[in-house]
């Protein structure tokens, strides 16, 4: 495997539109729940152990060679929140867009054929990492970077958040991301034989509910 | 019948990865170590349409704390109510609940108090299992009272519910952490719905001391103290799914990806929860 593959696919910078969705900060930031620096921590730290070892854990399983349809059903079964479920779907075929031009795979044609309309981006995203000969633990980080990466990059925009603190708050974040990779990986391991009813489920209330409450805004600065 | 407190044997449970695997992961099976004495109570309820169109009960079967009351019932449809038999569960205790709908059978199980989690004598976690089964053409309400998480308690509790393509569930769960200006205990609450063999619903919130942070953050419940969810199945859904909406300032209507609609209300209080989800209950059986 390429280590500099696992730097592609991680960049903020990787054509997949990921930037137009806050992860859930835009509507906190105006609910008045994200604040500042310190608010914005606990955002991500809720962020990461639930939606974002939900996504970890699904790459992960993904990036195994599970069945990517299968897990796409586990995804929406873990994702309550129909505005939720249409922003995984969308960022997903963004995502599977960008890597069939990059890593060019026949499971990334037949993931496009079989979902025309998108499947969940953390599926696409485990099976992408596999394309780009990266492993489980690769993907595994990608979603878990990429469920705090978002709310943060937002939280300068939305709230003029001073950028240095708010990476100052991923790097605090880090022991955290390396223990929720952990735990998603090993969760994959188990989902390989047992099926993914062991996957992680963890639920986040206020996220799916003000994901529900910004689909209906008039206008918004974030997709989601 | 009596209650038996019975030693249970160790189990066996592999070793977790990580300590946030372990509170992120929980195994339902009982933890290894020195055999806990706690209660296991089994409650069974099977509801069975009569050839004259009523539903009765061939098993109504009560245990230890949990004890089962047929009540008066209407228009084709048995009622049961769990009762509270004593004050349970305590940490140790292994409860279970089975109700069955079979098919063409309308069964609604209530309870006539809010369940109190509660701390054992050497800090076990307690684990409160409530199983259902929905037949073709049958109807299942599972509308208990809240669960409340008292302080140091620790309790994990698990609903499965299995329903066929054309049945009906309806199932309302409420649970507020702590009582009131009370620090919650951890509580570890999983739920997972079945429709013809395929996972609608599979969700996991674990709250309280010990629960991976930032539960108590702007992402999971923000300070609020009160959380209730309130699942709809219903075969109309598939042709006419809800609209998602918004049913409050924390509280929302979601379709889910089957047909059932999801309200999922965070508030201050258990009232606040409890208004919402009657006022939706209503609209989304009419």
């Amino acid at each position: 495997m390429s280590r500099a593959a696992l730097l592609v696919l991680a960049d903020g910078r990787f054509p997949a539109g990921g930037h137009a969705h806050s992860g859930g900060a835009e509507e906190a930031v105006k609910a008045g729940r994200i604040t500042d620096a310190a608010t914005l921590e606990a955002f991500c730290r809720g962020r990461l152990y639930t939606a974002g070892l939900v996504a970890a854990g699904l790459a992960a399983a993904a990036a195994h060679g599970m069945d990517p349809l299968d897990l796409d059903a586990a995804a929406d079964a873990r994702t309550p929140s129909a505005a939720l479920r249409t922003a995984g779907r969308k960022l997903g075929r963004q995502l599977l867009r960008a890597a069939r031009a990059t890593w060019p795979a026949p499971e990334l044609s037949a993931l496009a054929a079989a979902r025309p309309r998108g499947a969940h981006q953390p599926v696409v995203l485990g099976l992408t990492a596999r394309a780009a000969g990266l492993g489980p633990e690769d993907a595994a980080y990608c979603a878990v970077y990429e469920s705090v990466s978002g709310p943060a990059t937002a939280t300068v925009r939305l709230l003029s958040l001073d950028p240095f603190q708010a990476t100052a708050v991923l790097a605090r974040l880090a022991p955290a991301m390396d223990e929720t990779v952990a735990a998603a990986v090993a969760a994959a391991r188990r989902a390989l034989a047992e099926g993914v009813d062991a996957l992680p489920r963890a639920s986040a209330p206020l996220l799916e509910i003000g994901a529900e409450a910004h689909r209906a805004w008039p206008v918004r600065l974030f997709a989601s | 019948m009596t209650a038996e407190a019975v030693a249970v044997a160790p189990v066996g449970v592999p070793a977790p990865a990580s300590a946030l695997s372990e509170s992120a992961l929980p195994e339902s099976a009982p933890p290894a170590g020195p055999a806990p004495t706690g209660i296991r109570a089994t409650a069974r309820i099977t509801a069975r349409r009569h050839g004259s169109g009523a539903t009765v009960l061939p098993v109504l079967e009560g245990e230890g704390p949990l004890a089962v009351r047929r009540i008066r019932g209407a228009d084709g449809e048995a009622r049961v109510a769990l009762v509270g038999a004593m004050s349970a569960p305590l940490g140790g205790d292994r409860l279970t609940v089975r109700a069955a709908a079979e098919d063409e059978a309308r069964l609604r199980v209530t309870s006539t108090a809010a369940t109190i989690a509660l701390p054992g004598q050497r800090g076990e976690p307690a684990y409160y299992d409530v199983e259902l089964t929905v037949g073709q053409g049958a109807a299942l309400h599972w509308l208990p009272e809240q669960l409340i998480s008292a302080r140091g308690s620790d309790l994990h509790v698990t609903t499965r519910a299995d329903v066929t393509e054309d049945g009906v569930l309806v199932l309302r769960e409420e649970q507020v952490l702590g009582r009131s200006g009370e620090t919650p205990g951890r509580l570890t609450s999983r739920m997972t719905i079945w429709i013809a063999g395929r996972t609608l619903l599979d969700q996991e919130l674990s709250c309280g001391p010990g629960a991976p942070a930032g539960w108590d953050g702007p992402a999971v419940l923000g300070g609020l103290r009160a959380l209730g969810q309130l699942l709809v199945v219903r075969p109309e859904f598939t042709e006419a799914p809800v609209q998602p909406c918004m049913l409050g300032e924390h509280a929302s209507l979601t379709p889910l990806a089957g047909p059932a609609a999801l309200v999922t209300a965070v508030a201050r209080d258990g009232l606040a929860v409890r208004r919402v989800l009657d006022t939706a209950l209503e609209s989304l059986m009419r």
